[in-house]
């Protein structure tokens, strides 16, 4: 805590962060879960929607490519439970309070807490990209795309987990954090990432869609494994991502000082 | 009193107590009604397209294809609820009073299976509700239609004894996910999204030995008015019931051991 306190904002990003790497390391639960789950559905969907890719305009002729997107944003959103759910139990426990006693700046506390949720988000990327190529997936934008996919994998988790964040900072526990989660799936579910936008019979779901932030990160990462470069698909949703990044650490910055004002 | 009449009493006592808790705490009721809800909205209008994938062969169409598994789902996940319920009846020590007073403790997980029931009637009728607004065809006649329910039930009672039986032996309801897991795996490694034959891969192959296909493809029949694989569903059916009936009754002589 001395260590802490007297060190300057970097170091103070790094050391809290270190804490958060730590927090998931030493709880393989909390890291085996979140890479295993999205890859088992993953390969139960590929095989039972296969059929899905005989559609005149199927924009894939492998549903495993087309669906490989699906696990990136499975991960991001268990990246920002987890994150969500660290935060209020630091909170639930008093150790937010300790910290409000020594010098450490907000910003500080966020980007460390940040840090676990990206570390998270980085490796489930890497791993699904490895998967998904050893099981077939060919991605059309090659290794500069594979690299642009694990940059834009991390936007959107550090979009997801500043928004677990925020709900973690404002409840104060982690059942509220917890309860957010089906919202999170729905959003998911209701977006285009399990079928083709243009595809979609039902008109209403096609609007829901259509508006559902998710769908558009869902394409951004899916141009990247079946189209090739489509700048407009990775404009989307690295715009979508850095909005959410940008409006939910402010947020979060806000209640954070409600917070420490209230202890 | 009677065997029979002292079983029955505890049975429809603890039914009661479960029922009346559900539908008085929506945090307990809700999640059993909006998740089969969503799975319903999700992949009856999500993926209505596959219904025009060359093969396709349900006649009735997509929505009643997925209103078929989404009673199966529901059903399942009532009794892993219902579970859920049940652990917690032993984590804050209700269960332990339970098991002290009731003259026949086997009433105790009957009726936990009739409340399991009776909440997946709710969840039905909502479901089936938000069917019709949405223009699902039912071609089924009412004896097809009471053979789909009779399937459903069957399915909630014997996901309940599972359930129950794990909430008997582990008493926390941090056994949550180990009644949730195994149910969850089974039915997604059923055809969920197109006819058994459209399947490719590893899942065909599992499927093709799933017991949750057969339930589902003559849940699907009863939907069509075409009734199919009936005497394999009621096999697998029986089967089921009985092991679960050991697990279940094992849950309890373990519980009973724990005191």
């Amino acid at each position: 805590m001395t260590a802490l306190a007297h060190s300057a904002m970097p170091a103070q990003v790094g050391l809290l962060a270190g804490r958060a790497i730590r927090r998931i390391l030493r709880n393989p639960a909390q890291m085996v879960f979140p890479i295993i789950f999205p890859l088992v559905l993953l390969a139960v969907n590929a095989s039972g929607l296969d059929a899905a890719t005989a559609l005149p305009g199927f924009p894939s002729d492998s549903y495993l490519d087309f669906a490989l997107a699906i696990p990136f944003m499975q991960g991001a959103l268990f990246a920002a439970l987890n994150g969500g759910q660290d935060l209020a139990r630091d909170i639930e426990g008093g150790f937010l309070d300790r910290l409000a006693m020594t010098p450490l700046s907000g910003a500080a506390l966020l980007a460390g807490q940040l840090g676990g949720a990206l570390f998270m988000g980085l490796i489930s990327a890497v791993l699904y990209l490895v998967v998904g190529v050893a099981f077939g997936v060919g991605i059309a934008t090659g290794v500069a795309g594979a690299l642009v996919l694990l940059l834009l994998s991390l936007a959107i988790s550090s979009a997801f987990a500043c928004f677990g964040t925020f709900v973690a900072l404002r409840a104060g526990t982690g059942e509220a954090v917890q309860g957010f989660f089906p919202l999170f799936f729905v959003l998911l579910f209701l977006s285009s990432a399990f079928f083709p936008r243009d595809l979609i019979e039902q008109e209403w779901f096609r609007t829901i869609a259509t508006y559902n932030p998710v769908s558009y990160m869902v394409e951004g990462i899916r141009s990247l494994v079946i189209a090739g470069w489509d700048g407009q698909a990775l404009a989307q949703a690295f715009a979508i991502a850095l909005i959410a990044i940008v409006a939910f650490l402010a947020l979060s910055a806000r209640a954070l000082r409600t917070r420490l004002v209230r202890t | 009193m009677s065997k029979l009449a002292r079983t029955r009493s505890v049975a429809f006592s603890v039914a009661w107590r479960s029922i009346h808790n559900a539908f008085r705490n929506p945090a307990i009721l809700l999640p059993s009604i909006l998740f089969p809800l969503f799975f319903f909205i999700a992949f009856a209008g999500g993926l209505s397209g596959v219904q025009n994938v060359p093969d396709f062969d349900y006649e009735s169409g997509y929505t009643s294809f997925q209103f078929a598994f989404v009673c199966i789902q529901s059903a399942a996940f009532g009794g892993v609820f219902t579970g859920f319920a049940i652990a917690a009846d032993f984590e804050f020590g209700f269960a332990r009073r339970l098991l002290l007073a009731a003259p026949n403790r086997g009433g105790i997980v009957a009726g936990y299976m009739i409340a399991a029931m009776v909440r997946w009637l709710f969840v039905l009728v909502v479901v089936f509700s938000a069917g019709l607004i949405s223009g699902m065809h039912v071609d089924g006649s009412l004896a097809d239609l009471l053979g789909l329910l009779a399937l459903a039930l069957a399915v909630s009672a014997t996901s309940t004894l599972w359930a129950a039986g794990i909430a008997m032996r582990l008493r926390t309801m941090q056994a949550g996910p180990v009644m949730q897991m195994p149910i969850f795996i089974l039915l997604f490694l059923a055809p969920v999204y197109v006819p058994l034959d459209l399947v490719v891969g590893w899942v065909h192959e599992v499927a093709r030995f799933n017991p949750f296909t057969a339930l589902l493809e003559a849940a699907r029949g009863f939907v069509s008015g075409e009734p199919e694989k009936l005497a394999i569903s009621a096999a697998c059916l029986a089967a089921m019931f009985t092991l679960t009936v050991a697990w279940a009754r094992g849950g309890l002589h373990s519980a009973e051991r724990a005191g």
